[in-house]
């Protein structure tokens, strides 16, 4: 077994063309920035890409949509990002708005093996157009299908080489279930440890969903919103 | 005529919570609501980005990239929290664990329902988790002004603007009154003070009952 790889670039082989990727991160929060910036360089076009957001302009996945890499984005929120709305707005980008717990249980459903799932949210509303109602106890659902990716892309803390995997504070966010969502999941990581250095009680996401890992050259973390106490 | 400002609406809406409660508070004015929670009363504050127990923001020296509320905007986290993942926070919110919710609302109708994610024809940023936080919460209360900026009454009969859930909202606390949904729609309950009945109901689309115990917002 070799789960290990040195860089992104050789992290991100065999993504083509068309491929359904899912990604980690909230906002700038927790992004795998490193694996974004290979796929950019990489030059791959017309990805769907299933993220809660889209970065902003010049970072996250905001580098794929300057390059026109993306053909669609399946997003909570994307109210960050300039050139995401000029693109959806001349048809350029196509944007499928998924209630953020609907997104995040299509792909924890995905990676478990459920392939679909009632939600109380959004009944009633535009995001259930088309799709069947059904009453549980008085209460009406909406059936919501789950999600599996090409590749899932994530970043974690702290990695061994089994590829377990432990977040930090809200940077952990949606990359637990899109990595169990991707059928190869590439986790880069800020610390790759040997096998046994981590306490197994510990572990956010063990390294069965996990197929590749690589620690990430450089992070910028980059923050969206700096926000100080006025104390 | 008095209209309460913004850190009076939030201000009303601390008095709905209770010790022990877990609470999101939606962005915008909703969040004013933590500034008024009474010292010695212990209340968890969630952030659906995966956070139970947001603190207040940061000093420049505590700042950290890994730790923002869901507005993207740095924070802390207060003695008892804990980190999540997304789906997590969801089954949280959606299984009914979030004993409060306040979100803003650009219309709210006498069913109940609300819309605050999209205007037709103007740019949509998405819904983020407004439409599991309405579904799911125990109690969804909505901090809002009652008129629009051009007067319109944001008090309807049938909300008019795509909508973000229904039939779940239980409690509207407004710039001029406090107003509860029951079976028959809108229940005045309270009043600001120095506003009369009929400004309020002059002030909305939707027809209003009267509240037998109607009081004066108390601050």
């Amino acid at each position: 077994m070799n789960k290990v790889f040195s860089d992104a670039h050789s992290a991100t082989e065999g993504v083509k063309d068309g491929m359904l990727l899912l990604f980690g991160g909230f906002g700038l929060c927790g992004i795998p920035e490193n694996s974004i910036a290979a796929l950019r360089d990489r030059g791959i076009k017309n990805l769907t890409c299933v993220s809660n957001n889209a970065g902003v302009d010049d970072f996250g996945l905001g580098q794929l949509l300057q390059n026109r890499q993306i053909k669609k984005m399946v997003s909570s929120y994307v109210g960050e990002n300039e050139l995401f709305e000029k693109l959806y707005l001349t048809g350029e980008l196509e944007v499928e708005f998924t209630p953020q717990g609907t997104l995040a249980e299509k792909l924890r459903a995905g990676g478990a093996g459920i392939p679909a799932f009632f939600t109380p949210t959004g009944v009633g509303t535009k995001v259930a157009e088309g799709k069947e109602v059904r009453e549980f106890n008085g209460r009406p659902y909406v059936l919501e299908h789950s999600i599996r990716g090409d590749f899932a892309f994530v970043k974690a803390w702290k990695g061994d080489k089994f590829g377990n995997l432990i977040f930090r504070k809200t940077a952990r966010n949606f990359n637990p279930v899109a990595a169990m969502a991707g059928n190869i999941t590439v986790a880069e990581v800020e610390e790759l440890v040997e096998i046994g250095e981590l306490d197994p009680d510990q572990i956010h996401l063990p390294g069965a969903y996990v197929q590749r890992i690589f620690k990430g050259r450089s992070y910028q973390k980059r923050i969206e919103n700096l926000t100080l106490t006025k104390q | 005529m008095a209209l309460m400002n913004r850190d009076q609406i939030a201000k009303r809406i601390a008095q709905e919570v209770r010790d022990g409660f877990v609470v999101n508070l939606g962005i915008g004015l909703p969040t004013l609501v933590a500034n008024h929670i009474p010292d010695g009363m212990f209340v968890m504050f969630q952030s659906e980005n995966g956070l139970l127990g947001l603190g207040p923001f940061p000093h420049k020296e505590e700042v950290d990239a890994d730790l923002i509320n869901a507005g993207k905007q740095t924070v802390t986290y207060v003695a008892g929290a804990s980190f999540f993942n997304s789906a997590d926070s969801f089954a949280m919110i959606r299984g009914g664990h979030v004993d409060l919710t306040v979100l803003g609302a650009m219309e709210v109708d006498q069913e109940g329902s609300i819309a605050n994610w999209m205007v037709p024809g103007k740019l949509i940023k998405g819904m983020g988790g407004a439409m599991d936080l309405v579904a799911g919460a125990k109690r969804v209360i909505v901090a809002m002004v009652h008129r629009d900026k051009s007067g319109a009454s944001k008090i309807l009969k049938k909300c008019t603007l795509p909508l973000t859930g229904v039939r779940c909202v239980q409690r509207v606390v407004t710039d001029m009154c406090v107003l509860d949904l029951g079976p028959e729609g809108f229940i005045l309950k309270e009043i600001a003070p120095g506003l009369s009945i009929d400004d309020i109901k002059s002030a909305s689309e939707a027809p209003l009952t009267v509240s037998h115990d109607l009081r004066e917002i108390h601050l």
